[in-house]
């Protein structure tokens, strides 16, 4: 057993775990947040992405211990004293969703093209960078549309990136 | 149309939980001192057991139990079923072997279950899982669909000669013969419909619980139909008596049919738990998904179609081979047979259609519905060789549809269905204008200028849901009844819940179901609750699946607000004193003709509740009404699809440059939400066209059992969709919807694959046409300009 300290949706978090204890195994298992996903065993699916010290990360595939002294932030730590965040807004208007299931992941990989693409988005831009996000109900479309929308959302609001 | 009554774009209300992480799936559920459960599946596609120990494995750190076929066998529990008995052309009933949630005697596909494993964390189960010692005398296995009914194959079931299940035939052979003798032109095709698998997102899960003091049982289940898998669990399977075992479809992340079905895990957890005293928790991880989850399509087709000079669609011939895998799953012996070649007329008015089906056994995974469950592969049959016809024939493929469109309705098909309502040419046209067809010629010639190929192509479906007229279906074979149920509660404060025998795993039933009670009520949408998934709160009810919840579960609804409404006037018109027949109901409002008298529905609620106005032995107290609406007919929706395409001959890449969809649903509830079904379908659909396809090797091992392997579609493979709704209103149902969830994915391939045979000038490509295939067949092409 090892112990691991990180800061999870800005509370400090400790625990007792495995060293092979995956990060989203962590977030679920250990800290009971279960909005972060596992949908697929070779890291593809997208459906568990995190940010971890700002950046977009694939939890399946990072090691709890990895994250040791760093910042996560999981789809529980968008929305801010009740207050939704634009990308969830956009998923929510633009109907981006229908399951659910991939839902978090996206809206997380999503707030990460905007931390590094900017939030003026074109449609092949969104597609291109969405490649590591699996969707099996919507065909896409309405995503496209929603993080478009929630880019342009968090640029006219002068939003900072997610993770500050 | 108010704004949030049928018709509007309502956003959904089920968004919040799942925009914000709180959604509760099965693996999100933690019960208090819940065990793991691991299954130890066979490496083999085909062996007899002859043995498993488990000594070692149980002396393993954390292991509260071990089970195999055996130990359910002593504990008398029943195997899996099918529930559709088929029969064969001589009238004898399908040939079907057994299938024991724990495998007994012989595995018989990659992923066979054999043995679980319970522990005190999924490790520890795992770990012992490789402790058992498993000896096979490994058979040779039957993987290859076309020749699995040759004899001298090895045989996978004792009960099924020749590993055929059924050899069934619907329609009218000699008319078909005389037909072909006379026509003028005849095309034929073979055709592969490729096997795919459903991969929702949310692989499968369940969690068994036992309460001793109760002596009842609970299944948490990744289900689309929860009230299904409690009255197979308990009237076949025998875990309980139904009013003991209480079974819970949470939110569920997607289904496309493969959470339809009765499998051996949830099976295995709900008996196990009381044989370890604990609740018992599995989850598939995504391998397992692709081992072991219902696969779907999987044909072999020969078609032909016969023309008469002036055009005229004479006769459709098919053979089909379908693959029903290992076992036969809980629907699967329905899906290649009254699935399908009930719709096999399309659009079209043929007078003679004979078809002829074989389902085979082989050392795979065994097939169910999918998204489509046998219209797609029959839409691919029929607009492939409509489509070829009309190249054959030199016919502009939309001209030569819309000479054989049926015209007029009520429409008998030749093989059974009477279509009740459509204008076909109507999306027809309307589609060929949104596609921007006559300017195709233009946007070819500037595709070939950069050395591109550019083609278009239809697909012109019709299909059948809205499933299913009770009686029909169990005249053709059906175990049940495809009704469905809904309970209005109207609370005295006047909010009401709608319990409902459908379940919602994305199609959005808490905002559309209660759009269609804020417009018959005329009250807020936020003071309606729509309940589903779980047996304690819905008492019956058939489930989500075949496009029914708009058509069946709706309608069920609809009846018992009637029954609401009248009793409610009945109750207004006695407090307002006034005779009932001068009370009208509007917005909500109960008012008295003639008077200034009126009510509002909360008002009248309330009085229903405290009955003091009313003479009680007349009326009874309260506000509560149920229905268990029975379709009169299969609902029938149908459009066109066109699909324009631009390929690179250096590289095989096929790029969607646009997509079009023009579809006939009947009346709409949310068209936002209509649109996204159709999205997801098409996606669906093209996923199958283009990047999809389950692959086993010759020894049966699944070769395409992760998303390395099986191409996935994603948001760069796929286009935006240019998509509109026409509307011949369903005559059969009070609401006149037809039905939307598959449209999509059981049009989308014929569409794809035509305007890529168009673009190719030949039709040598079949499904998946991966770049690869496509580069391949390009060649032909390419060579074949350059000799011009």
């Amino acid at each position: 057993m090892t112990q691991v300290t990180m800061t999870v949706n800005g509370k400090s978090v400790s625990a007792d775990i495995e060293p092979r204890t995956l990060l989203v195994q962590f977030l679920r298992e250990h800290l009971r947040l279960t909005g972060t996903h596992v949908g697929c065993d070779t890291s593809q699916c997208g459906a568990c992405v995190v940010h971890v010290d700002g950046r977009a990360v694939k939890s399946c595939t990072t090691l709890a211990v990895s994250c040791d002294g760093s910042d996560v932030l999981t789809i529980e730590g968008l929305a801010k004293d009740g207050q939704l965040h634009p990308m969830q807004e956009a998923f929510r208007e633009h109907h981006a969703l229908q399951c659910g299931y991939c839902t978090p992941g996206m809206i997380m990989a999503a707030i990460d093209i905007v931390n590094r693409k900017g939030t003026q988005l074109d449609e092949r831009t969104i597609r291109e960078e969405l490649e590591g996000n699996i969707c099996r109900c919507t065909g896409y479309h309405n995503i496209v549309k929603a993080v478009a929308a929630g880019a342009a959302a968090m640029g006219a609001g002068e939003f900072r990136q997610a993770a500050e | 149309m108010t704004s949030t009554g049928i018709g509007a774009p309502v956003r959904r209300r089920e968004d919040f939980r799942f925009i914000t992480g709180s959604g509760q799936y099965v693996d999100d559920i933690s019960r208090p001192g819940q065990a793991y459960a691991f299954f130890v599946r066979s490496p083999h596609a085909h062996a007899i057991i002859k043995n498993i120990d488990l000594s070692a494995a149980l002396k393993a750190p954390g292991v509260l139990g071990i089970y195999t076929g055996k130990d359910l066998a002593a504990d008398k529990i029943g195997g899996l079923i099918c529930g559709w008995m088929i029969h064969s052309k001589d009238g004898t009933p399908m040939k079907v072997g057994p299938h024991p949630a724990l495998a007994t005697e012989k595995v018989r596909y990659v992923g066979d279950h054999v043995a679980v494993v319970i522990a005190e964390t999924l490790n520890q189960a795992r770990d012992a899982a490789e402790l058992v010692a498993v000896e096979y005398e490994v058979l040779p296995a039957v993987v290859d669909l076309g020749t699995a009914q040759d004899p001298g194959q090895p045989q996978i079931h004792a009960e099924a000669p020749n590993n055929t299940v059924f050899q069934w035939h619907l329609g009218d052979k000699d008319a078909v013969d005389a037909a072909f003798g006379q026509a003028a032109h005849v095309t034929k095709l073979e055709l592969v419909n490729n096997r795919l698998i459903p991969n929702a997102m949310e692989p499968r899960a369940a969690i068994g619980e036992y309460d001793r003091g109760q002596d009842s049982y609970t299944l948490y289940t990744t289900s689309q139909n929860p009230h299904v898998a409690r009255l197979v669990l308990s009237a076949f399977i025998g875990i309980a008596p139904e009013h003991k075992l209480r079974v819970v479809a949470p939110d569920v992340g997607g289904g496309f049919g493969s959470k339809i079905f009765i499998y051996a895990e949830e099976t295995v957890c709900v008996w196990a738990a009381r044989k370890v005293g604990r609740p018992v928790k599995w989850t598939a991880d995504r391998t397992e998904a692709f081992l072991a989850d219902a696969h779907g399509r999987d044909h072999l087709t020969t078609a032909e179609l016969a023309v008469d000079g002036s055009g005229k669609i004479l006769a459709l011939r098919v053979k089909t081979k379908a693959n029903l895998g290992a076992y036969l799953s809980t629907f699967s012996s329905s899906v290649p047979t009254y699935l399908y070649a009930p719709l096999l007329s399309g659009q079209y008015d043929i007078p003679a259609i004979y078809c002829e089906v074989d389902g085979v056994y082989t050392n795979t995974a065994p097939v169910d519905a999918y998204r489509g469950a046998g219209r797609p592969e029959a839409t691919f049959v029929v607009e492939r060789l409509v489509e070829v016809a009309a190249r054959e024939l030199g016919k502009d493929p939309a001209e030569f549809r819309m000479q054989n469109f049926i015209k007029s309705f009520p429409h008998q098909t030749p093989v059974i269905m009477t279509y009740d309502a459509g204008d076909y040419a109507a999306c027809m046209k309307k589609a060929l204008e949104l596609a921007d067809y006559a300017n195709f010629g233009q946007r070819k010639a500037e595709s070939e200028r950069k050395g591109l190929l550019r083609g278009i192509g239809f697909s012109a479906y019709i299909e059948a849901c809205g499933i299913a007229p009770s009686r029909a279906v169990g005249s053709l074979g059906a175990g049940v009844g495809l009704w469905e149920s809904a309970e209005v509660r109207v609370n005295p404060i006047g909010t009401v819940e709608v319990l409902t025998g459908s379940h919602s795993h994305g199609q959005g039933h808490e905002t559309t179901f209660a759009q269609l009670v804020s417009h018959r009520l005329g009250i807020p949408i936020d003071q309606i609750s729509i309940i589903h998934g779980d047996t304690d709160k819905v008492q019956m009810g058939m489930g989500t699946y075949g496009s029914r919840s708009g058509a069946v579960g709706m309608s069920a609804i609809s009846k018992a607000l009637d029954k609401v409404v009248t009793k409610a006037t009945k109750i207004a018109a006695r407090c307002m004193e006034v005779p009932e027949e001068t009370v009208d109901f509007n917005d909500g409002v109960f008012s008295a003709r003639g008077t200034n008298k009126s009510m509002t529905f909360g008002e009248v609620a309330l009085q229903a509740y405290i009955a003091h106005k009313f003479d009680s032995s007349e009326i009874e107290p309260g506000l509560k009404e149920s229905y268990f609406y029975d379709p009169q007919n299969f609902t029938f929706p149908s459009g066109v699809h066109i699909a324009e395409v631009e390929i690179d001959p250096e590289t095989g890449v096929t790029r969607i440059d646009r997509w079009t969809a023009v579809d006939d649903f009947g009346v709409i509830i949310n068209p936002m939400i209509v649109e996204g079904q159709v999205h997801g379908g098409i996606a669906q659909g093209v996923g199958q066209a283009l990047l999809e396809g389950a692959v086993y090797d010759s020894s049966g091992q699944l070769l395409t059992a992760s998303f390395m392997d099986y191409c996935m579609p994603r948001a760069d493979d796929l286009p935006s969709f240019n998509v509109a709704m026409t509307n011949t209103p369903c005559p059969s149902n009070p609401l006149g919807i037809k039905g939307c969830g598959e449209a999509g994915a059981i049009a989308a391939p014929a569409a794809l694959i035509n305007a890529i045979t168009n673009a190719l000038g030949h039709e040598n490509i079949s499904m998946p046409a991966t770049p690869q295939a496509v580069w391949r067949a390009a060649q032909a092409s390419v060579r074949k300009m350059a000799a011009e």
